[in-house]
């Protein structure tokens, strides 16, 4: 069946139909991973977009265990090839079903590349995936304009609160659209990991006593979560080590007076070098962001900056003064992505250690 | 880090002869760290033995020496020009060996002289089997299950307790030479005693056999600072088994998720760091294909041959960063020379997907086993690039000109379902053809996958191009179908060819429907950032991104592809040379190349790449959208010659000599009418299409005649034929690939063969040098030593020399290069036999040797310079102050079955020079560049034909007098005996031991002579005799007066001290 990709600029792209024959709207984001299709589809940050994979050949491996959440949160899914057939030890079922299951349209056989320049000269904008081959341009592109995704938070969080027992520290990791290796890397570290949905309140988590708090991942516009703002400040008071995540870091920066802003076409993918400033080493990171954190107007006093991107010179974490506190824009977790960061799980519960001999 | 200002003058120290195993690659990667140095304002000097590459020249590097790579000399050089620092890793495996030498003796240190880049501790940890075993286990990285063994007793007890197969790896050799698996006792005896002589240390490791594994590489880069990146990672198509150098290759890895890849990366970067390399490094891995487990194979601490492709395919160029961080600088620091935005320290995202194919040698050496293994014995590769896998493979199948252009070029249909299944074990160049024929049957993925061990990703893709061949020969050719085969790279000639069209019917039906190439760029990061670095390549269905034209003339230089015997590096220096030249006078240059391994498709060569096959229908699409004002093809060996004809109906000019010129010499009854013309002499022949006309002709000219192919190079299918025999034999090889023009078959003659190389704008022609050839006319100019100037002619033959080269280039109306050979006999007796009006594999060597650029003068005389105005003097030059040998180097140890003796037909991979101001020096010195260092064991064995016997005593007596040991077979003993030479007589090989072949592998041999009986029925005891001979290592001529050479060259002991020659000075 054929497919349209019709962006708010006018362009339209004809490809076919993939998943859902539904017609969907969203803003419309690429990502550069060659590998990690599955993750990128699962990971809740990207709940209120439509991704384009750069990659051309997307599927090869088919469905593996490797979900980052238990379902693919975004709006729709563009890719230039599908793999016939998939191949792994571990496929469990092909990209193809996959999608239709979870109920998400996309578009393939398009340019991708094509899509992805215009993305960057233009910036992010908004699209429809339709299968209506008799659409009205006049009237989709006001509507495209206008479009807006709001809450985005509220839908991807959890419900209930969730315990991954562990015999070491007490970790409260609060669900803004946490990937699921986040709270492994935790877990595996001998945590006790309790899942907080976003809107729990400051005060519940911290009479649980916690030995930290970790803020995770999440969609969206961060200024947008006012009430999960408020929340973070108490939380921000207390002497509690806290380590942030990509949207919990944007909250925790909102939370004590910075300001962020959207990036012309965001940072999503696997290769972005972040430079330590206190070692001048650089990593390469996994990222996914439309927001950042306007590191410059930070006020130093409060936080001073702990990463920077080698790229742009963008802000990628802070560090908070007289507070255990430092947070991340980019992915320690990776999956999908490099693993080189990592190690900030160990910086996190040497905090943790710390915190509990003073 | 900012740069370590104390480096102020560096050593790079380059590969040496190419040889299978150690190619062009690295005149890429060392051109590239010489710019970059000299970027810096470093003062460089080069050593390399190989005059052939572009690293040699003086406009690469300040100071430039064409020597023997050897201890001696390196020491000498450093006394004579004190660098600072010596740059090690850049060169290959040789320039490595040679540094580490240097680094163990304590030269270095006494000389105050350091290693930059990554340090002997780290080269060692890497290169040392036992060293690199612990500092795996240090770190938990897993090997294979092995052993370093320095005898054949260890490795049979070890891989007993192992289990067969084992695979065999000796230490510090080239392309894994003598390495191999061993399914049984017998086989691993004859393997290890082979790869214990190869290792430099005596070493081989023994280890747990992982084939049919996945076999994933990763190129890594570090700093000084401990930033490690990767940038990129490939997977074998052909799965642990097949050395990487002869597999399939595609980039990035297609099959691994992202837990694989990010576990395979992790792990890489775990071993760079651990190793504490500075610079670049290759980690092969073994993974299995159902599990997570691996093995780390190999690390290489140095830039190779993956690596230059992994620069190629991603546009990451590891070398020039290498050399950065060999001068301190951090990735953080090196901006991104593609975007000019981002810096070194990020890892290159693929939109596109890279597929890459070694060119091998079987063309060549018809007697040789195609079996693949873990010995590399692929001369060159081709890569392509292409935004789905299927077009990017038949993009590269394509690019190998070797007669393949699709799944269908290999006919295996005439084999049962049970033969073909059988056959799918066969590990050999033709295996993806089987399986295309496999999938045609409808043999299943599971069966194909059990045989082959390929992964079902690869295999269903194959199945998609069969399914496609499948609907074009039997569904009707609608614009959509079309559109699908193009987008999956079907050839124009093969979509015609299966749907019984015409080509320019389907050619025309794609414009008159829209579907034709467009054009895309390699950014480094999937287009997420704008670049400006143009370098593309072609897609169908997309949107076209190259951008179009400045207002400059444009100027379309076609490459010569991969590099194979016969069309080697040499053609790659020239294009570059051209390329520079026109850019120079102002032109936009653009250049269509295939080959990742060479520098002219290092994105900053040209104004523009495009790295595309080389076939008229690849080079149309990129004229239809360039429309350049002129190509030239004078420069890119055979592959860009043969596109003339195309590209004139495509109303390309053809700048320099035209091409109906280029035919008159090809032609032979053009040629002839011109030479009549000239009045200058050729050996009598005729041509022929038949056995039957041949052997007339023969029988009126006479035997010994030669039989060849018209417009081939490097001599393919060329042979002495002695009776009618032997022409059935050739003429039959000859026709097995249908020939478009006729067959040459011409009278033998037995004189000095003599080449020269010469300029021509139309009126005047200037002859930089005579170069005369040490063997006979008979041997292939490309495997003969040549040396310059020419030693045994007469003035009076020089005179005519000169005299029928410019008559000859004034005929034909060349403007440009032009290459001829002639046959001297007697004192002053001239024939012509080849003509090439255009580049040819010496122009390098003798640019080098008389300082005469020839390459730019060239192509300041095809932009319409005139020779005069370019400040020369017209006619031969006067002859240099130097004496220069080229001499051949060959790669028959890595080809097993090949036949190793000289003929018409080229043979040799590389070459070297020796370069001195006595003649005798400069033989001595090509002898060593070639790696024939004797005498050792002062024992010889000779075995000649009877023509050649009066030669032997001769010969035989000059060996004897330097205190050799003759063993000789019967009949040359007897005529050693009686001319008075001591001669002990050994058995012929059938008869029982002790016989010659216990001496040969008793390895107390430094040289077998052996001149092998004329005409085709190679003598089965000469085959085994040189075969066992080069196995073990032992030099062997096939030709009396290579012999000459040589003991010419070992009669003069006296030369201890070498003078060594900055040929940057040569004016």
């Amino acid at each position: 069946m054929k497919a349209f990709l019709i962006l708010e600029d006018g362009t339209v792209f004809t490809g076919t139909s993939i998943g859902s024959a539904r017609d969907m709207i969203s803003e419309i984001v690429f990502n550069t991973s060659m590998t990690g299709y599955l993750e990128v589809l699962t990971d809740p940050s990207y709940a209120g977009q439509a991704v384009v994979m750069t990659y051309p050949l997307i599927g090869n491996y088919g469905i593996t265990p490797d979900m980052e959440s238990h379902k693919a949160w975004p709006d729709g899914y563009i890719v230039r090839e599908l793999s016939r057939i998939p191949s792994n030890f571990r496929c469990e079922g092909t990209i193809q079903d996959f999608l239709k299951e979870q109920d998400i349209p996309g578009i393939a056989g398009i340019d991708t590349r094509a899509l992805t320049r215009i993305l960057r000269e233009k910036g992010t904008m908004n699209g429809m995936i339709t299968t209506n081959q008799a659409f009205n341009l006049e009237e989709i592109l006001p509507l495209l304009k206008t479009y807006r995704v709001g809450d985005v938070v509220s839908k991807v969080t959890c419900r209930e609160k969730e315990v991954l027992p562990g015999d070491g520290k007490k970790v409260a990791l609060l669900d803004l659209g946490a990937k699921r290796n986040i709270a492994k890397s935790l877990n595996e570290r001998g945590c006790e990991v309790t899942i907080y949905p976003a809107h729990t309140t400051a005060d519940e988590i911290i009479s649980t006593n916690p030995d930290g708090i970790m803020l995770s991942n999440g969609p969206g516009d961060p200024a947008e979560c006012v009430s999960i703002i408020e929340e973070i400040r108490k939380l921000y008071q207390t002497n509690i080590p806290i380590f942030a995540i990509c949207l919990g870091h944007q909250l925790m920066a909102l939370a004590t007076g910075a300001s962020t802003h959207k990036l012309k076409y965001g940072h999503r993918g696997g290769n972005h070098p972040v430079k330590d400033l206190k070692t001048g080493r650089v990593y390469i990171s996994s990222q996914n962001h439309g927001y950042v954190v306007d590191g410059r107007r930070m006020d130093a006093s409060v936080a001073v900056p702990a990463f920077v991107n080698v790229n742009d010179g963008t802000n990628e974490g802070l560090e908070y003064v007289g507070k255990n506190i430092f947070t991340v824009q980019f992915h320690p977790e990776a999956c999908p992505g490099p693993q080189d960061s990592g190690y900030l799980f160990d910086r996190f519960m040497n905090m943790m250690e710390g915190s509990n001999n003073a | 880090m900012p740069r370590d200002i104390s480096i102020k003058k560096v050593l790079v120290i380059g590969s040496g002869p190419i040889v299978i195993g150690q190619a062009a690659e690295f005149d890429y990667a060392g051109t590239q760290a010489c710019r970059s140095l000299k970027e810096e304002n470093l003062e460089v000097v080069l050593l390399n033995s190989n005059p052939a590459t572009i690293m040699t020249d003086k406009d690469i590097a300040d100071r430039v020496y064409i020597e023997p790579l050897t201890l001696e000399v390196v020491e000498q050089l450093i006394q004579k020009e004190q660098p600072d620092s010596i740059l090690p890793t850049l060169g290959g495996q040789a320039g490595l060996n040679l540094a580490m030498e240097l680094e163990e003796s304590g030269f270095l240190k006494e000389h105050h002289v350091r290693l930059i880049g990554t340090t002997s501790e780290t080269i060692k940890k890497a290169e040392d089997r036992l060293e690199f075993k612990a500092a795996m286990e240090k770190i938990g990285e897993p090997v294979a299950a092995s052993l370093v063994v320095e005898s054949v007793e260890d490795g049979l007890a070890f891989a007993n307790k192992i289990g067969y197969p084992v695979v065999l790896r000796p230490a510090y050799t080239l392309g894994g030479s003598g390495g191999g698996i061993a399914h049984d006792s017998r086989q691993l005896m004859e393997i290890l005693e082979n790869g214990l002589r190869l290792s430099r240390v005596g070493q081989v490791l023994v280890e747990r056999c992982i084939a049919g594994w996945k076999e994933i590489e990763y190129e890594v880069m570090r700093d000084g600072n401990g930033n490690c990146i990767t940038v990129c990672n490939m997977e074998n198509i052909d799965p642990v088994g097949v050395h990487t150098g002869d597999s399939i290759v595609v980039a990035p890895s297609q099959t691994l998720g992202d837990k694989e890849y990010q576990m395979l990366r992790t792990s890489a970067l775990k071993i760079i760091d651990e190793l504490k390399i500075t610079g670049g490094c290759n980690v092969q891995y073994a993974l299995h294909p159902e599990s997570f487990e691996y093995c780390v194979i190999e690390v290489n601490p140095r830039v190779s041959r993956s690596s230059a492709l992994a620069s190629k395919a991603t546009g990451y160029p590891i070398a020039k960063v290498a050399a950065k961080i060999a001068l301190g600088y951090t990735l953080d620091e090196i901006k991104n020379a593609i975007t000019h935005k981002t810096y070194a320290s990020f890892e290159p995202m693929l939109d596109y997907c890279v597929v890459k194919i070694p060119r091998l040698p079987f063309d060549k050496f018809i007697s040789a086993k195609r079996t693949l293994t873990t010995q590399m014995k692929a001369t060159g590769e081709v890569m392509s690039i292409c935004d789905n896998f299927e077009g990017a493979l038949m993009k590269a199948i394509r690019s190998l000109e070797q007669h393949v252009d699709c799944l269908l070029s290999y006919d295996f249909s005439k084999l049962t379902e049970d033969e073909l299944t059988e056959q799918l074990e066969i590990v050999d160049d033709m295996r993806i053809w089987r399986i295309a024929e496999a999938l045609r049957r409808k043999i299943s993925y599971g069966l194909i996958h059990e045989k082959t061990k390929i992964d079902p990703w690869f295999i269903d893709k194959l199945a998609i191009l069969v399914e496609m061949e499948h609907a074009l020969q039997t569904e009707e050719l609608t614009p959509e179908l079309l559109k699908e085969a193009k987008r999956m790279e079907f050839p124009d000639d093969v979509i015609a060819r299966l749907t019984g069209r015409g080509e320019r019917e389907i050619h025309d039906m794609r414009h008159a429907n829209g579907i034709t190439a467009a054009y895309k760029m390699v950014d480094t990061c999937a287009a997420e950032f704008a670049a400006e670095t143009p370098y593309y390549y072609s897609v169908f269905g997309s949107e076209n991104e190259a951008v179009k034209t400045t207002n400059r003339k444009k100027v379309l230089v076609l490459g010569s592809g991969p590099i194979r015997i016969g069309q080697g590096i040499e053609f790659d220096f020239c294009s570059v040379h051209c390329t520079w030249a026109f850019a120079k006078e102002g032109y936009e240059t653009i250049i269509v190349n295939n080959n990742p391994e060479t520098v002219s498709t290092d994105f900053d060569i040209a104004d523009k790449l495009y790295f595309e096959p080389l076939t008229p229908e690849d080079v149309e699409s990129i004229v239809d959208l360039e429309k350049p004002d002129g190509a030239v093809v004078q420069f890119g060996g055979q592959t860009a010659i043969k596109l003339t004809e195309s590209l004139m109906k495509m109303g390309v000019p053809i700048w320099g000599t035209s091409a109906e010129n280029v035919d008159k010499a090809e032609d032979r009854e053009l040629f002839d009418e011109i030479l009549e013309e000239c009045q200058i002499p050729r050996p009598l022949g005729g041509t022929v299409f038949t056995a039957d006309e041949a052997k007339e002709v023969a029988a009126r000219l006479g035997y010994p005649v030669l039989v060849r192919p018209s417009y081939v190079l490097g001599g393919q299918g060329m042979q002495i034929a002695i009776n009618d025999h032997d022409i059935d034999e050739f003429i039959g090889i000859i026709n097995r690939i249908a020939q478009d023009h006729p067959i040459l078959v011409d009278k033998y003659l037995n004189g000095k063969e003599i080449e020269v190389d010469a300029v021509c704008d139309g009126e005047d022609i200037l002859i930089p040098g005579i170069m005369e050839h040490i063997e006979r006319a008979g041997i292939h100019s490309g495997d003969s030593i040549s040396v310059y100037p020419a030693q045994s002619l007469t003035k009076a033959a020089k005179e005519k020399i000169a005299e029928y080269t410019k008559r000859l280039a004034k005929s034909l109306h060349v403007v440009g290069l032009i290459n001829i050979q002639f046959i001297v006999c007697g004192e002053a007796d001239v024939y012509v036999i080849e003509v090439n009006p255009r580049s040819s594999r010496t122009v390098p060597y003798i640019s080098k040797v008389t300082g005469i650029p020839i390459v730019p003068l060239a192509a300041q005389v095809i932009m319409g310079n005139k020779i005069r105005e370019l400040g020369y003097t017209p006619g031969l030059q006067k002859e240099a102050d130097y004496f220069a040998v080229k001499m051949p180097v060959f790669s028959f140890e890595k080809i097993r079955g090949a036949d190793i003796s000289l003929g018409p037909e080229m043979k040799s991979t590389g070459e070297c020079l020796g370069i001195a101001s006595t003649f005798d020096e400069a033989l001595y010195k090509a002898f060593i560049g070639a790696g024939i260092r004797l005498p050792r064991f002062k024992n010889m064995i000779m075995t000649v034909r009877d023509e050649d016997k009066e030669e032997a005593v001769e010969i035989g007596r000059r060996f004897e007098k330097i205190g050799y040991r003759i063993f000789a077979t019967r009949g040359t003993a007897e005529a050693l005996k009686a001319g008075g030479v001591k001669a002990i007589t050994v058995r012929k090989i059938e008869q029982e031991s002790p016989n010659l072949l216990d001496l040969i592998l008793g390895h107390e041999i430094d040289l077998v002579i052996d001149t092998p009986a004329q005409g085709a029925e190679h003598s089965r005891d000469g085959f085994i005799i040189r075969r066992n001979a080069i196995e073990t290592g032992v030099n062997v001529l096939t030709a009396m007066d290579t012999a000459q050479a040589l003991i010419t060259s070992l009669e003069n002991t006296d030369i201890q001290k070498l003078t060594l020659i900055d040929i940057a000075t040569i004016e």
